[in-house]
């Protein structure tokens, strides 16, 4: 066998099983979210199908694939049509760079575990995650309806506006690591907690963070979608599998995001004390899990988050994202950059990083909401 | 602070995921009515078996929504339905048209009508929610005579 097929066939099946595990989660975080949201209503969550409603989603599943497909008049129909399968598409690529664990090697032969190991990793998932919008636009636009064009006006003007803070904040995390490939950023930060790069860049951990809500169009975000303003938003006028693709694309992109903001913040699939990886199979193992451990932890953050915050006023959407968090991540980045420069030790990153949230903090708080002022 | 009001926001939300949950499984448990609940309405008897109801029809003309119909018929003196003179030969309820204010319940005089515990009323054909007469009477397993109003006072 030629090292090409070897290559070929083991790319298949990385394929598959990566995407087999993010489309699996899809039904899992969605039970998790109902569970933990309904937790926190003082509610059970779904409790009738299957043992603990365990079984909810995948029934729901079912049942959305025997529902009526209905396409209102009007419609723009070549769009109409690709609206969904633009949103899905992009969540579903990005998921080709994330490395999901530790290099390991099997009969000689040198297996990354990621789809592709992108020298270019980090700019392809913004280039790949902002296409997102597109199809939310354009679903939004051919819907033939008022609420759904507003819900897509909406989506663009927030997406692209948090777009830009999503990308500076990560830039402090280039300055230090050096690369865009993410298996290498993932690397840099082997050896423990304290060598990951939330504990250098928390200002920068925390914008992303919250840029990735928005970004997902999450909580208290979820502007596009408000569902007692917009009866639902860019996806009113969509039934059936159309929906569910629209309702798959915003979990696929939570589990995603997740696991960028791991890769790039969380120390990816290094475990929080020092550990060697070997390359054995076993050490692929551990990187897996303890991957999974944080994305799973990020994404109930995400419900927690959810579960905890009201949804903002556009205005304050806008404001938050063009007068706090831009230039929040422009400090950010220039900070960083002075502090390599001067070759301070992390922690000095870390204390600056959180005297800036500290301070901003007490000026959101003590100036800006004290007058009342439609700033924060 | 705006961190510490964020902070103690999400506090709430994970003390709440640890509390008791407040829902009812409704078909596994039940709650315990209140004694004037106002559920499906019942036609009483006195403890001999006799309807209460004398076929008066104060609780149609009383009724806001024309909710219930009668036709009255003048009781057999050998075989007494009801004490009076007369009884209902015909008691129907249209409870989709029903709005359970209670009015008919207090219109009767003879304490008749009165409104039942009874409210799971759902079924699967419209004919079927114009109840009967039979169906309305308290069950002989549920004895006969001794009732409480819901006009009783009994809370506050």
């Amino acid at each position: 066998m030629s090292a090409f097929l070897i290559y070929t066939i083991l790319i298949v099946i990385k394929i598959v099983i990566v995407f087999g595990i993010v489309l699996g989660s899809v039904p899992a975080l969605v039970l998790v979210e109902r569970k933990l949201l309904g937790w926190m209503q003082i509610r059970p969550g779904p409790n009738r199908v299957g043992p603990w409603g365990l079984l909810q989603t995948i029934v729901d599943g079912a049942k959305v694939f025997f529902k009526e497909t209905v396409i209102p008049d009007g419609v723009d129909r070549p769009v109409y049509d690709l609206a969904p399968l633009l949103v899905i598409v992009p969540a579903l690529v990005v998921s080709c760079v994330v490395p999901f664990g530790p290099a390991i090697e099997i009969a000689g032969i040198q297996i990354p575990l990621s789809i592709t190991d992108l020298d270019l990793g980090l700019v392809f998932y913004f280039a790949v995650a902002s296409l997102t919008i597109y199809g939310i636009v354009l679903a939004g636009w051919s819907s033939n309806n008022k609420w759904s064009l507003l819900g897509g006006l909406r989506s663009s003007a927030q997406m692209v506006s948090y777009e830009i803070t999503l990308a500076l904040s990560v830039v402090g995390v280039l300055l230090l690591c050096g690369t865009f490939n993410l298996r290498e950023i993932a690397e840099k930060q082997a050896g423990g907690f304290w060598y990951w790069n939330v504990c250098r860049q928390p200002l920068g951990f925390f914008l992303f963070l919250l840029a990735g809500l928005a970004e997902n169009n999450r909580l208290p975000f979820d502007l596009p979608e408000a569902e007692s303003e917009l009866t639902g938003g860019y996806h009113t006028e969509y039934s059936s599998m159309r929906f569910v693709t629209f309702y798959m694309a915003e979990y696929v992109n939570i589990v995603l995001t997740s696991a960028i903001i791991t890769t790039v913040f969380l120390g990816g699939f290094n475990p929080p004390y020092p550990y060697e990886f070997q390359g054995t199979w076993l050490d692929g193992l551990i990187g897996v899990v303890w991957f999974g451990i944080k994305v799973g932890a990020l994404a109930i953050l995400y419900i927690w988050i959810r579960g905890t915050l009201p949804r903002l006023r556009y205005d304050h959407l806008m404001a938050l994202g063009w007068k706090v968090m831009l230039p929040l991540a422009f400090i950010n980045l220039f900070i960083t950059a002075i502090l390599i420069a001067l070759e301070r030790p992390w922690w000095e990153m870390c204390a600056v990083g959180l005297a800036i949230l500290l301070m901003t903090d007490i000026f959101l708080s003590h100036i800006l909401w004290r007058r009342r002022r439609a700033v924060y | 602070m705006l961190s510490i009001d964020l902070l103690r926001g999400f506090a709430v939300t994970l003390k709440h995921v640890f509390r008791r949950r407040v829902t009812v499984q409704y078909p596994e448990q039940r709650r315990v009515d209140a004694p004037v609940f106002r559920g499906r309405h019942r036609l009483q008897r006195y403890a001999d078996g006799l309807e209460r109801c004398v076929g008066c029809a104060l609780c149609a003309a009383v009724c806001p929504s024309e909710a219930i119909y009668i036709e009255a018929a003048e009781n057999d003196p050998n075989h007494p339905i009801s004490p009076g003179e007369r009884y209902a030969r015909l008691y129907q309820i249209h409870l989709l048209r029903c709005i359970f204010c209670g009015f008919c319940a207090e219109a009767c005089p003879e304490d008749a009508i009165v409104m039942g515990p009874n409210y799971e009323l759902s079924d699967d054909s419209r004919a079927k929610f114009v109840i009967e007469k039979e169906q309305l009477l308290t069950p002989p397993s549920e004895g006969f005579g001794e009732y409480e109003s819901f006009l009783l006072p009994k809370i506050g």
